[in-house]
């Protein structure tokens, strides 16, 4: 009871546009997982608003700098602009140092710009476990856009296409792996590639080694992702990465494809929470019953193969849930 | 690996407000505190106490760690301290250091920054305090 009166002052604060409330919620999420489905459960009516622009790429690519840049254009278009940015804990000692907001401070007074700063905890895949429902809590918040920066380090950084509406690969020139980092399936994610850092020499080069990348994909798209070469610390090219960007969104909600992108997503979410709840509340106690123990001792024994157990294991699992224990 | 991967880390807004442009002894301290276990968000320099009190609400921290060399000590701290009692985040903790001579140190512990630490402090000393002063807290709600 008292987490339920806790998580509804939280909602009560969020809706009302508090950005403390904002704030405790999104802690919540990271440290305390039950409390976090209560303030979900709470808030999620009031979610589905926000457009949400993820950004990955290469660290140093200046993935921060731009997510500045178009937090300055969306407010000069009367947007408000949520932003998660994420980076990586020490695997050592569990802590970070989270700095991708010094490149942000000039929103940082303005109460229609909600930063927030995430370490990833481990989790693999570019974003942190917390960092979705956190995405929920800025769109209940009211913002217009919620942008997400990833840790920016790996290969895999692939999660962020599963949470954002439109995905924006940062690339830079001269790095040598930076064009090879787009093989390891970024090729799949991007909506649109950036090339920042374009004052560099390497610039043309790059420009055509992700251009003759783009050629020989052999996949039909009806969106073909345009590059947009910027200098994010002089706001070059960031009008037209932005305007890339409605693009963007325009051609998914006039061809009925944010709708789908939306809905593969919960659907996703929703089997996800499902396996988690079988495997907690179904399966685990389940092998603590002493049927479990009997079972792997008979395959042990081989007097019973590794599938027939799990099928029994299954079995047991149905009647507790029949027995509703 | 130290701390499990789920469950409540410390986190701590380190700034530098006021004019000067030193931050190498704020990043040591950031470092040291990271290898802690602490999540510390970094703010970078010349922060107004309006940015620095802003940002701490977001980012939800335990406290903040002030650096300061500049001598604007007496009227940045209090003005902190009063942004976020307007807030309604008076309980985020304030701390700092930089040359700040030990009679104004006394005046602004009067006033409510939590502690103050003068030049020559060492690191493990801070790290120390910050465990000791954050560490028994729970998750807040
Ligand atoms: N020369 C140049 N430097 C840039 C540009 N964009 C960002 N930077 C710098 O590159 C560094 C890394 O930028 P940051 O935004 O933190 O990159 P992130 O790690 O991808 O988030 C910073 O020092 C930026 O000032 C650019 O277009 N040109
Ligand atoms: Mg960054």
């Amino acid at each position: 009871m008292a987490i339920a009166a806790a998580s509804q002052n939280l909602v009560d604060g969020i809706l009302a546009g508090s950005h403390r409330a904002a704030a405790k919620a999104i802690s919540l999420i990271e440290n305390d997982e039950r409390a976090s489905e209560q303030l979900i459960r709470r808030l999620y009516p009031q979610t589905g608003n926000a457009y949400t622009v993820g950004l990955t790429g290469p660290p140093g690519a200046g993935k921060s700098t731009l997510v500045d840049d178009i937090a300055q254009i969306a407010r000069g278009d009367g947007e408000s602009v949520g932003i998660i940015a994420v980076d990586p804990n020490s695997p050592f000692s569990g802590g970070a140092i989270l700095g991708d907001r010094i490149r942000m401070m000039r929103h940082t007074v303005d109460p229609d710009v909600f930063i927030r700063s995430m370490g990833s905890r481990g989790h693999l895949g570019g974003l942190a476990v917390a960092t979705s429902q956190a995405r929920d809590v800025l769109d209940a918040l009211g913002m217009g856009y919620v942008i997400l920066e990833t840790v920016g380090v790996g290969q895999s950084e692939l999660e962020v296409a599963e949470l954002a509406d439109t995905t924006v690969v940062v690339l830079m020139p001269g790095l040598g792996d930076s064009v090879q980092t787009i093989k390891a399936g970024i090729m799949e994610i991007a909506d649109i590639f950036v090339i920042n850092k374009a004052d560099h020499p390497a610039l043309a080069r790059t420009a055509a080694d992700l251009r003759e990348l783009l050629r020989l994909d052999p996949r039909q798209r009806a969106w073909t992702p345009p590059i947009v070469k910027t200098v994010a610390t002089n706001e070059d090219g960031v009008h037209e990465l932005w305007q890339a960007i409605l693009k963007h969104r325009r051609f998914l909600e006039e061809k009925g494809g944010l709708k789908e992108r939306r809905r593969r997503r919960l659907e996703r979410q929703v089997v996800e929470i499902a396996a988690r709840r079988l495997r907690e509340e179904v399966l685990v106690p389940s092998t603590e019953a002493s049927g479990f123990r009997r079972a792997v001792q008979a395959v042990t024994d081989r007097r019973l193969d590794p599938y027939a157990a799990a099928d029994q294991l299954m079995e047991e699992g149905a009647k507790r849930v029949a027995a509703g224990s | 690996m130290v701390e499990p991967v789920s469950g409540r880390r410390i986190r701590i807004l380190m700034a530098k407000a006021g004019l000067d442009g030193h931050d190498r002894g704020v990043k040591v301290v950031a470092r040291a505190l990271r290898d802690a276990g602490v999540e510390v968000i970094y703010t970078g320099l010349h922060q107004t106490p309006e940015q620095v009190v802003s940002a701490a609400v977001q980012e939800d921290v335990d406290g903040i760690g002030l650096s300061l060399l500049s001598g604007a000590h007496m009227t940045l701290f209090p003005r902190i301290l009063e942004l976020l009692k307007e807030r309604g985040a008076a309980d985020i903790v304030v701390f700092g250091g930089g040359t700040i001579p030990q009679e104004d140190a006394e005046i602004l512990k009067q006033a409510g920054v939590a502690q103050i630490f003068t030049p020559g402090t060492s690191t493990d000393t801070i790290v120390g305090w910050v465990k000791e002063r954050f560490g028994g807290r729970t998750a807040a709600a």
